[in-house]
């Protein structure tokens, strides 16, 4: 059996804090395999969007750092490979998308020139020969008259125009995994409904893996064939999507579901899980969850024997990080 | 673009008209009779009349201006009170020298502000940020006669690399023309140099924070290029700004400079004429120099329009 | 099916709720524990005490009479009798500098005065009146900010004749545009405000509206923007006097005794090396402290307090 696309393996990040390094990611583990689609879900805080930084290697090198663990781009280490080789593999063999596109692309040049210039990069080819290629993907990613439009600046395209525009540079050099960072959070709702029909349909043509970061288990259900699930810093559940949604194995998610709006209820308020994401550096004992969990028992609050609590693998490969995995039955969204 | 120039180039017009009523009131303004004034204290009678007429004193304030504003919109500015010399051919026979150590300052300030500013920007908070402002809080507090002085002492005096006054033309040979500017240069410069880095650092240390740059990285570009290239170009406005205002401030530091490196430029000028209360040649020397930070500013909004599109549309 | 689940606000409505619920400190206390963890603004604050009490005690300190001139003991290097040395007078440098010092300092407070007296009123008025008072006040300020400032205060001081007060006052005026933009920008910020709104609609008049939320607020950049003048105006104080267009003999400032000095550079370098120094530190200081003061006011300025 070979190994799957994108390895994360047992990763531990820490940044530097005014009281010293406090750890943000404990031991995170996930896969993606080639042309998959995985949700990686949380709340702001839950370490989802450090972990994309750190596959990316984008971490700020004076105020945080990898302590542990491992990330493998199709076999190949990239915990530790040296900054110039890294920056060859963004943008070709992996690339990102972001969450505000207003403030993404460069205000002071075209967008046809700041993708040219991703594509001279990775591909040394003419200035001709890529500013061509930068057309070509716009046109793919639906921007109409890509010839003249990508003469514009950033500013001169609505919100989702740009987000498609960032996508068109992501796609640029065809790459083997895409990271979207709520790429759609910013954007109206019907734009939303667009650039994901665009992130669906790239997916399939070009057979790109594609990391989903989201907030938001909608998304996950429309896009996702996977999902992973974060809290403070910890993987607390993985499950194919179905599952996830018919049947929860860890509270968190239970309440996750919970909160997201009905289409179909549409009156009720908002539903919200109480209190907040603990901090980094001031993590309960026992399940992180405790303090939050409406299944709370004495047990969670110790943990395992070394006071957390390990994840549980599941029959059909899921995986949970909830001590009374075996007894609660959980609510899904029906 | 087009629009936009024009607009810029039309706002000149009120600011010329301000600034020109102001020089035409710095006659207004010398206590008691200026015909008395100008014509020296042991003048006969007669003398201050032939002052008076010559100066069109007699004539209504808004006649005064009008002609004065005329002749100068010809390029006409009168004629010294005492070398009879036409004022515009005075101040243009000075004007290479002024330019000369203008230039030289700047690219003084230029050499030092902009490898300070970057390294500085981005070694926030390390001993190389913490040198880089330390030199800019001192940069512009030193009385440039003092660092002109010092500087005489040190590299004409002590150890005698170069000329400690006095200026050579270009037409008598490139190389002393040069050497003789170093100093000046560098006396000027150094204040400048200090607001540059300032400004660089400030604009570039946030432009790296912007998200355009996570997206530079993203996508593999070389940690150089995304400096210079996205860095630089975003961090440029309040950096040209900031190189425009100090135009007013080489230009009046110039007057210093030449002072104390005895070069023939309109500094020198300027105080001759002060000295003498030589109020044709004042006025003349004023307008001028304003035009040219006018102008300046000019090219320098112009500028923005390059440097960023939005401002294009504006 | 593209539904919003949790908002990212919740969580950070959340933290916001919690930092207001500490204990809610003064501004003036926010300020003091910031201003304390600034050195470099202390030292200078430190340095400016020392300046002033030493200028104010310049007759106690004095070790000779600044004016007594020793023709027998002209260019004397520091040292022996005078710590200073002498000037080509034979004067006692140390006595002399003290004594500029406060010329100069007083020189400096004159233009501060002017730059403020000049800026604040017009700058309340243009950001009160309407949009055309308004357009022509600042037009006024564009205009005067495009004159090189050395060069207009040589030519006013040309026109008005050399002397320290004829100086200061134009120094004063070419600075005062800072100070019209500055208010102004205050004025408009709060009158946005809501607070503001609400003590107009009661029928406070503007005088009172003025007095009790736009001055306070103005007052902090205010400070800061006095500090940082002072320490231009005493450069352009020294720059003046340097070039013979300032404080006139028999009085001196820093600023004329390295003019006096600069003839007798290579016999004597301590003329102009001392009153150099004292300019540079002082005007540092006021940068330092300045710079200081804006800091640790900081979010004050921009929410006011």
């Amino acid at each position: 059996m070979t190994e799957p696309l994108l390895v994360v393996d047992g990763l531990e990040v820490q940044f530097a804090t005014e009281d010293g390094w406090v750890t943000v990611l404990d031991k995170v583990s996930f896969s993606v395999e080639r042309g998959e689609t995985v949700g990686l879900v949380g709340e702001s805080g839950s370490g989802k969007t450090v972990t994309s930084l750190s596959i990316l290697g984008l971490l700020p090198r004076e105020s945080s750092r990898v302590t542990a663990g491992s990330i493998r781009l199709d076999g190949v280490e990239l915990v530790g490979m040296p900054k110039h080789k890294l920056e060859l593999l963004r943008g070709d063999e992996i690339s990102m998308i972001f969450q505000e596109p207003m403030t993404s692309l460069d205000p002071a040049f075209r967008v046809g020139d700041q993708i040219a210039e991703v594509v001279r990069r990775h591909r040394g080819c003419s200035r001709r020969q890529a500013w061509a290629r930068a057309v070509e993907v716009l046109t793919t990613v639906g921007i109409p008259h890509a010839e003249t439009r990508a003469r514009s600046y950033p500013h001169e395209f609505s919100g989702g125009m740009r987000q498609r525009v960032m996508i068109a540079m992501a796609l640029s050099c065809e790459p083997k995994v895409i990271i979207a960072d709520e790429p759609t959070t910013a954007l109206d709702v019907t734009i939303q409904a667009q650039v994901l029909d665009l992130l669906r349909a790239m997916r399939d043509e070009f057979g790109t893996a594609v990391v989903f970061v989201t907030h938001d288990l909608g998304v996950v259900a429309d896009i996702c064939d996977r999902a992973v699930v974060m809290y403070a810093g910890q993987v607390v559940e993985q499950a194919q999507i179905d599952d996830l949604y018919d049947r929860p194995r860890h509270p968190y998610t239970e309440a996750l579901l919970s909160a997201m709006p009905q289409l179909t209820a549409r009156s009720g308020r908002l539903a919200t899980i109480p209190g907040a994401t603990p901090p980094a550096g001031s993590m309960p004992t026992g399940c992180r969850f405790h303090p939050r969990c409406a299944h709370v028992v004495d047990e969670c609050r110790e943990g395992d024997r070394d006071g957390r609590v390990a994840a549980r693998t599941l029959d059909g490969g899921g995986l949970s990080r909830c001590l009374r995995v075996g007894d609660l039955v959980l609510k899904g969204s029906a | 673009m087009l629009r936009y120039t024009l607009r810029r180039v039309l706002m000149i017009v009120p600011l010329l008209f301000l600034v020109s009523l102001g020089v035409f009131a710095l006659v207004l303004l010398i206590p008691g009779d200026p015909a008395i004034t100008i014509s020296g204290e042991n003048a006969t009678e007669a003398q201050i009349d032939a002052t008076r007429e010559r100066l069109g004193l007699n004539d209504p304030v808004l006649v005064q201006y009008a002609a004065w504003a005329g002749n100068a919109l010809t390029g006409d500015l009168g004629s010294s009170l005492f070398s009879n010399e036409s004022v515009s051919g005075a101040i243009m026979g000075r004007f290479p020298v002024t330019v000369a150590v203008t230039i030289a300052a700047m690219i003084v300030a230029l050499l030092i502000a902009v490898p300070a500013g970057i390294i500085a920007a981005l070694r926030r908070g390390h001993w190389q940020d913490r040198g880089a402002t330390l030199f800019a809080s001192v940069g512009i507090s030193l009385p440039n006669f003092w660092v002109g002085i010092l500087l005489i002492m040190a590299f004409a005096l002590a150890v005698p690399i170069f000329p400690a006054v006095g200026y050579t033309p270009i037409t008598e040979g490139v190389g002393e023309w040069a050497r003789g500017l170093v100093l000046p240069g560098l006396t000027l410069g150094m204040a400048v140099a200090a607001e540059i880095t300032r400004q660089l650092r400030g604009s570039l240390s946030d432009v790296m924070q912007q998200d355009f740059i996570r997206t530079a990285r993203a996508n593999g570009l070389r940690g150089r290029a995304v400096i210079a290239k996205h860095g630089l170009k975003n961090a440029a406005v309040p950096v040209v700004t900031v190189i425009g205002f100090q135009i007013g401030f080489l230009l009046g530091g110039s007057v210093i400079v030449e002072r104390v490196f005895g070069l023939p430029g309109l500094g020198d000028l300027a105080i001759r004429s002060v000295l003498q209360r030589d109020i044709p040649m004042i006025q003349g020397i004023v307008v001028v120099t304003a035009l040219i930070v006018m102008l300046v500013n000019l090219v320098v909004d112009l500028s923005y329009g390059w440097l960023n599109p939005k401002v294009r549309q504006a | 099916m593209t539904a919003p689940g949790i908002r990212e606000a919740d969580t950070a409505s959340l933290d916001a709720r919690e930092a207001i619920s500490t204990p809610e400190q003064s501004a003036r206390a926010r300020f003091l524990r910031r201003f304390k963890r600034q050195v470099p603004a202390l030292i200078a604050l430190g340095y400016l005490v020392l300046v002033v009490l030493s200028a104010l005690c310049a007759p106690l300190l004095a070790t000779h009479d600044p004016l007594q001139q020793n023709l027998a003991g002209v260019l004397q290097p520091p040292g022996g009798g005078h710590v200073l040395g002498t000037d080509d007078l034979g004067r006692d440098v140390f006595s002399r500098a003290l004594y500029a010092g406060r010329i100069s300092l007083v020189a400096a407070a004159q233009a501060v005065a002017v730059a403020v007296l000049l800026g604040v009123i017009p700058g309340l008025v243009a950001g009160y009146a309407g949009r055309r008072v308004d357009a022509v006040i600042m037009r006024v300020t564009d205009a005067l900010m495009s004159f090189p400032p050395l060069i207009l205060a040589i030519a006013f001081v040309g026109v008005l004749g050399p002397s320290l007060t004829n100086a200061m006052f134009v120094i004063g005026v070419i600075f005062a545009p800072r100070f019209v933009r500055l208010v102004r920008g205050t004025v408009l910020s709060i009158r946005e405000e809501s607070f503001i709104e609400a003590s107009r609609s009661i029928g406070t008049p503007t005088p009172r509206v003025i007095w009790r939320h736009v001055l306070p607020n103005a007052l902090s950049p205010l400070i800061v923007q006095i500090s940082l003048t002072a320490a231009m105006a005493m450069l352009a104080e020294a720059s003046l006097s340097f070039l013979g267009l300032g404080v006139q003999p028999p009085d001196a400032s820093w600023g004329s005794m390295i003019e006096r000095g600069f003839r007798y550079t290579a016999a004597a370098p301590w003329l102009t090396i001392f009153p150099g120094l004292l300019i540079a530190l002082t005007v540092l200081a006021f940068n330092l402290l300045g710079d200081g003061l804006r800091d640790s006011l900081g979010r004050e300025i921009r929410r006011g307090s």
